[in-house]
């Protein structure tokens, strides 16, 4: 998305430049005209956040007028009713379909999909807002994501079983050490003697995170969907983290969120405060998870986003000012860029690691533990 | 805030991708890699094992093969100084039994020298008998007339006749 936008950035700026250039010189007849498109009047913070959010169409450029999208298919659950169509329909939110439209005003959940007074293209606000489950632009990077760790990992599975003893060839060798990684410095140490049985949700949760992390970094149609930088993305991912460690959960576990060994009796009775707090960790944990995710891939896309609205903030100025600073923000924008790599690699390690640390927290044998602890 | 509530049918499709991601691979994919991998490590461990006890048995063997030439070499040893000292008994020993030998050809030949001469000696005595028969016989035939003279002739043959 990001880099795609570095290289339209040039591109548009030249459009910007042409299409301001008037406004300038007639700011009466132009202005008013522009106003209306939501191209011309440009928004950083407003252009940004449409870029990170969900959308029902995938867009994949706009030269002047003409907006080259991708519609994808609307699936709403209304009253008991399915209803499917495709989202080309709404004319990129210009037109409503079956008394249905996508919200365009930002106080009112821009992009979301409302019901409106029939006729019209007001919104209906006494109506319920229809269940939503579109194939969105995220549903479709997901997918993507499902369809690259399959194309990668079925050969590589192959090429265990059919070069079985030998060295590692090709994309096996490259997945190899990271496998290796996960399993020898995220697993074992982390879940101890039973980590064996984790090991397909890890590996899972690691390849698909990293995966989505860096195809969301890559900049044209197949790649660009912010998957790992939507909260209901993470917030599966971390849930499934969630149900894996409360139903692993062994006896010492619970004890030690439910009766904490080794704390004064007064901070456990007649008011159980501690375990109050070990029982909401149990929820902050998975939470924390989630939140860290999605911000950080969120932020560095917003920082990328920003530097390339530099170039529109200051053209929209000066058209010289914009050319001069474009260098500067691309320059920033690929530095960026760069730096989200590292970022993709440890948010996967990261959400991974701490997945692990909590199953082993909840398989931990304590009895054995504090024997030992006796003994120093 | 669009950015941070999480919309139902998103939540449900991740839900179903995941799900079936995590079946898909933890099914059909990770086993194989993590069996390979296992494998693979075992294989290494019990090939360096293996190397290992070759190098110590080479060590051994190497050290038993030393061991072996050193006895051959004591053994060769042995086997030339006792050749050596049945050599010189054998000489010894033949040299004794020559000594033996030629003492007792030696006695042989004194024993017989001793008999002939014996033999010669009765030879000679029975000679000198038949002598001394002979001359008393002629000194009988020739001088029976004056016994001095026959006395001084006896006599004088006596002492002619040399023993030995």
């Amino acid at each position: 998305m990001r880099t795609f936008l570095l290289s339209i950035s040039f591109l548009l700026t030249s459009l910007w430049a042409v299409s301001n250039a008037p406004s300038h010189e007639e700011p009466l007849s132009a202005q008013q005209e522009t106003t209306t498109s939501h191209e011309e009047k440009f928004n950083a913070g407003h252009m940004i956040i449409d870029h990170i959010v969900d959308s029902h169409d995938w867009h994949i450029a706009t030269f002047g007028h003409t907006h080259i999208t991708i519609p994808l298919p609307i699936i709403l659950f209304d009253e008991g009713k399915l209803i499917v169509f495709s989202s080309a329909k709404f004319h990129h939110g210009e037109h409503a379909y079956l008394g249905y439209k996508i919200e365009s005003d930002r106080k009112a959940g821009k992009g979301k999909i409302v019901k409106v007074i029939p006729g019209t293209m007001e919104t209906d606000k006494t109506a319920a807002r229809p269940l939503d489950f579109s194939i969105t632009k995220t549903v479709v990077g997901i997918i993507i994501s499902f369809i690259v760790l399959l194309l990668v990992f079925f050969p590589v599975a192959r090429a265990y079983k059919r070069n079985a003893g030998h060295a590692p060839k090709g994309m096996q060798s490259l997945l190899e050490p990271v496998i290796l990684f996960i399993r020898d410095d995220i697993a074992e140490p982390s879940i101890g003697k039973h980590y064996k049985r984790f090991m397909p949700f890890l590996l899972t949760l690691f390849f698909f995170i990293f995966f989505s992390n860096l195809i969301g970094l890559f900049p044209f149609f197949p790649g660009g969907a912010n998957v790992t930088g939507n909260i209901a993305v993470t917030l599966v991912l971390a849930a499934f983290t969630f149900i894996i460690t409360t139903f692993i959960g062994n006896r010492s576990y619970w004890l030690h969120i439910f009766n904490p060994p080794g704390v004064p009796w007064w901070l456990k009775f007649p008011l159980p405060l501690l375990p109050l707090i070990e029982l909401a960790g149990v929820f902050i944990k998975p939470f924390v998870l989630m939140v860290r995710l999605f911000a950080n891939i969120t932020a560095g896309h917003i920082i990328v986003l920003g530097f390339v609205s530099l170039i529109f903030i200051f053209a929209n100025m000066n058209p010289a000012l914009g050319y001069g600073v474009s260098p500067v923000s691309v320059l920033f924008s690929v530095f960026i860029s760069l730096l989200e790599l590292l970022v993709a690699f440890i948010q996967a390690y990261v959400f991974t690691m701490l997945s692990a640390l909590y199953f082993g927290m909840a398989t931990e044998d304590h009895g054995h533990e504090h024997a030992h602890e006796a003994s120093h | 805030m669009e950015l941070v509530s999480p919309g139902i049918g998103l939540i449900f499709w991740m839900t179903l991708a995941f799900g079936l991601l995590l079946f898909i691979l933890g099914k059909f994919v990770w086993p194989p890699i993590m069996r390979a991998l296992s494998e693979r490590e075992q294989a290494i461990e019990l090939a360096l094992h293996e190397a290992n006890k070759a190098r110590k048995e080479m060590e051994e063997l190497r050290f038993s093969n030393e061991q072996l030439l050193r006895e051959a070499k004591e053994e060769r040893d042995g086997i030339l100084r006792d050749a050596r000292k049945v050599r010189e008994s054998i000489i010894e020993d033949s040299k004794v039994k020559a000594t033996e030998e030629a003492n007792r050809i030696l006695e042989n030949a004194t024993e017989r020298i001793h008999f002939e001469k014996m033999a010669a000696i009765t030879d000679l005595k029975n000679q000198i008998a038949n002598l001394s028969i002979e001359i008393a016989e002629k000194i009988l035939r020739q001088e029976l007339s004056d016994p001095e003279k026959d006395k001084a002739i006896v006599r004088k043959s006596i002492s002619d006749i040399t023993l030995n």
